[in-house]
């Protein structure tokens, strides 16, 4: 499958006050046309930063200071405003976390799709791109679209609103959609609903994905592919199944013994010792090393590089072999 | 709606008949008008004749129930010093101080929000700084003393605007204004930046304040990742949003405008009803101090009620509901 989004050594780093905030420290990955990819991560590990890197929307003092961000071989870092602006919610577009918040309160639903299409496409009437953003609420399941796109974001229910986020996400079909924690405010059952319309829209209309969330149970539901990251770092990637069946970095190994599941009732679960470590004073070596229980020596004086390992994994880890 | 309105009406005459009461009270608290209206040499007999014809020999309480009723009637009593009716007196100076007032609140919002939101954009560039700076001394400076620097400066120095009076006035669709000629433009330019110049103020400071605030929300976020352009996002998204607190307090202020345009009107010999309230008061012209009172008072409650409805319109999460 040829990679239509290539990430090499990205860093995006935050020059605050207290010093810089490596929050995205060389982060490579790679999502095919039409793939799933799951970048898993703590809150504040840097997946929601890699997103936004990816669109050229990290706020300041937040910089991209290095590291090629490919989208159909063309590095979008060397690319101008204007440019940019074109491939934002044109050729890659994005759905926030919370669906309160995404949508500008004071403005009609139909005037948020509609500015959505005008914007790359300056000949469309107004009445054909309204016929548009209708048939794209009528595809996430909206009833009644057309009274609807008369509607308030206040009019509606959070899932609802979420499902009109990824009807304008999906207006221009896009190549590539970047969903930060799209499902993280939403209830359980209003959950399971868009994760699977997502991945169904998805499929049909071979949109690559790049679901970024803390969860990894949705990741095991919705993704091909899956990027664990820590402290800015990715330090483990692999398929779904087999990251999920064997994982071999003693962090995703945490992360998967803390997921509450159905047959270990009754046993306490199992959590991840300690902090997540500052992001300004990360430890010298390995930023895991003082939460990891197979920690060694090399861990505090050197930093673990990835090894490829068979079948697209990859790992950061000095200790994968003594991983039992 | 209507049964907000109606609501709010009879609330209004409430605080009408509250106010009638304490105005008329604390008029005849001070002063005697007698001594202002009668020739010094005439005689006791003439002395209580003027105050039988005046009806100042009644108590003030039945003073009061003749005002009250009169008051239904339209008539808010005659003026000691012209002899005419109140109401007409003021009436006639109205147009004079609506235009001032609307035109200071026009240039207050014309500069004011652009600026705002210039100084809310760039908060740490030079320019925005100057902003701020100049808008803290819009407040602290005293309109008196500005204005008369205003007509030191413009007027005398550089003799490029005239400093007294309302110039030449034409009518245009049954409205008499000076704001039609260029005479009477000029008149009011000096006048009205100097009534201007707190309200410019204000508004530099809440759209600022706005602009910091809806700049980093979600929605903002979520209007860039579409495509959209900056100069769309800053004009529909974010200029909406912040209108609501600037409407509100434009509104309130308008009734403030009008009330105390009586420091301008005075500095530069404005023909409005602030210099005629300054004029009855200084001759203890009762009845047209009372009316004045009252008219600014129906102003205050009216444009309470708009900002209302006007508030409904800009934020579709609060419609007016009709039951209470």
């Amino acid at each position: 499958m040829e990679p239509i989004l290539e990430i090499s050594d990205l860093q995006t780093h935050f020059f605050t006050k207290a010093g810089i905030l490596r929050a995205v420290d060389g982060v490579s990955f790679e999502i095919g046309a039409g793939e799933i990819v799951g970048l898993v991560g703590e809150s504040g590990s840097g997946k929601s930063i890699t997103g936004f890197s990816i669109i050229g929307l990290v706020d300041s003092p937040g910089e991209i200071i290095g590291g090629t961000i490919k989208f159909k071989g063309e590095d979008l870092n060397d690319l101008s405003n204007e440019q940019m602006q074109h491939v934002r919610g044109n050729r890659i577009a994005m759905i926030f976390q919370d669906p309160m918040m995404t949508l500008n309160p004071v403005l009609r639903i139909e005037t948020q799709m509609i500015e959505a299409i005008q914007a790359h496409d300056n000949k469309i009437s107004r009445e054909d791109a309204r016929i548009r953003s209708r048939d794209a609420l009528g595809l996430v399941g909206i009833s009644s679209p057309d009274e609807r796109l008369r509607a308030y974001p206040h009019q509606f229910s959070g899932g609802m609103r979420q499902r009109v986020s990824i009807a304008i996400a999906m207006l221009n079909r896009p190549d590539l959609i970047i969903a930060d924690e799209p499902t993280t405010a939403l209830d359980v059952t209003i959950q399971g609903q868009v994760i699977s319309e997502m991945q169904k829209l998805c499929r049909e209309t071979k949109t690559a994905l790049l679901w970024i969330t803390h969860d990894l149970a949705v990741i095991a539901g919705i993704a091909d592919r899956v990027c664990v990251m820590y402290a800015g770092r990715i330090v483990e990637q692999g398929l779904v199944a087999n990251t999920i069946a064997n994982p071999l970095h003693p962090y995703t190994r945490g992360l998967m013994g803390s997921v509450p599941s159905q047959n270990q009732r009754g046993k306490p679960l199992q959590q991840i010792n300690g902090m997540v470590p500052s992001m300004l004073s990360l430890p010298r070596g390995c930023a895991f090393q003082n939460r990891c229980s197979y920690v060694t020596e090399k861990c505090s004086t050197e930093r673990p590089d990835i090894t490829h390992l068979s079948d697209k994994r990859q790992v950061r880890c000095f200790n994968v072999s003594e991983v039992p | 709606m209507t049964a907000f309105i109606l609501r709010r009406s009879l609330q209004s005459i409430i605080v009408l008949f509250v106010m009638s009461l304490i105005v008329f009270v604390g008029v005849n608290l001070v002063g005697d008008p007698v001594d202002m209206l009668i020739n010094p040499e005439a005689d006791q007999a003439e002395i209580d004749r003027v105050i039988r014809d005046l009806g100042l020999d009644r108590p003030v309480s039945e003073q009061y129930w003749y005002f009250v009723v009169n008051a239904f009637q339209g008539d808010l009593g005659r003026s000691f010093i012209f002899g005419e009716p109140a109401l007409k007196l003021i009436i006639q100076r109205m147009p004079a101080t609506m235009e001032l007032a609307l035109f200071s609140l026009l240039m207050a919002v014309v500069f004011g929000i652009p600026l705002g939101i210039y100084a809310g954009l760039k908060p740490n560039s030079k320019v925005s700084k100057t902003i701020m700076a100049g808008s803290i001394l819009g407040f602290s400076m005293p309109t008196f003393w500005v204005g008369i620097i205003l007509i030191m400066f413009f007027s005398v120095s550089l003799g490029w605007l005239p400093s007294t009076g309302r110039g030449e006035v034409a009518t245009y669709f049954g409205i008499t204004s000076s704001i039609f000629t260029l005479d009477g433009l000029s008149h009011i330019f000096l006048p009205a930046f100097n009534l201007a110049l707190f309200k410019l103020s204000s508004v530099i400071r809440l759209a600022r304040a706005g602009t910091r605030e809806v700049i980093l929300q979600d929605y903002i976020k979520f209007a860039r990742a579409k495509g959209v352009a900056e100069s769309r996002v800053v004009r529909v998204h974010l200029l909406k949003n912040i209108m609501i607190p600037v409407v509100t307090i434009i509104g309130l202020e308008f009734g403030s405008l009008i009330a105390f345009s009586t420091v301008t009107e005075t500095v530069f010999a404005w023909p409005g009803m602030g210099k005629l309230i300054i004029d009855s008061i200084y001759n203890l012209d009762r009845p047209v101090v009372v009316a004045y009172l009252m008219i600014i008072v129906v102003i205050f409650v009216t444009l309470n009620l708009i900002v209302d409805i006007l508030y409904s319109v800009l934020d579709p999460r609060v419609r007016i509901k009709g039951v209470s």
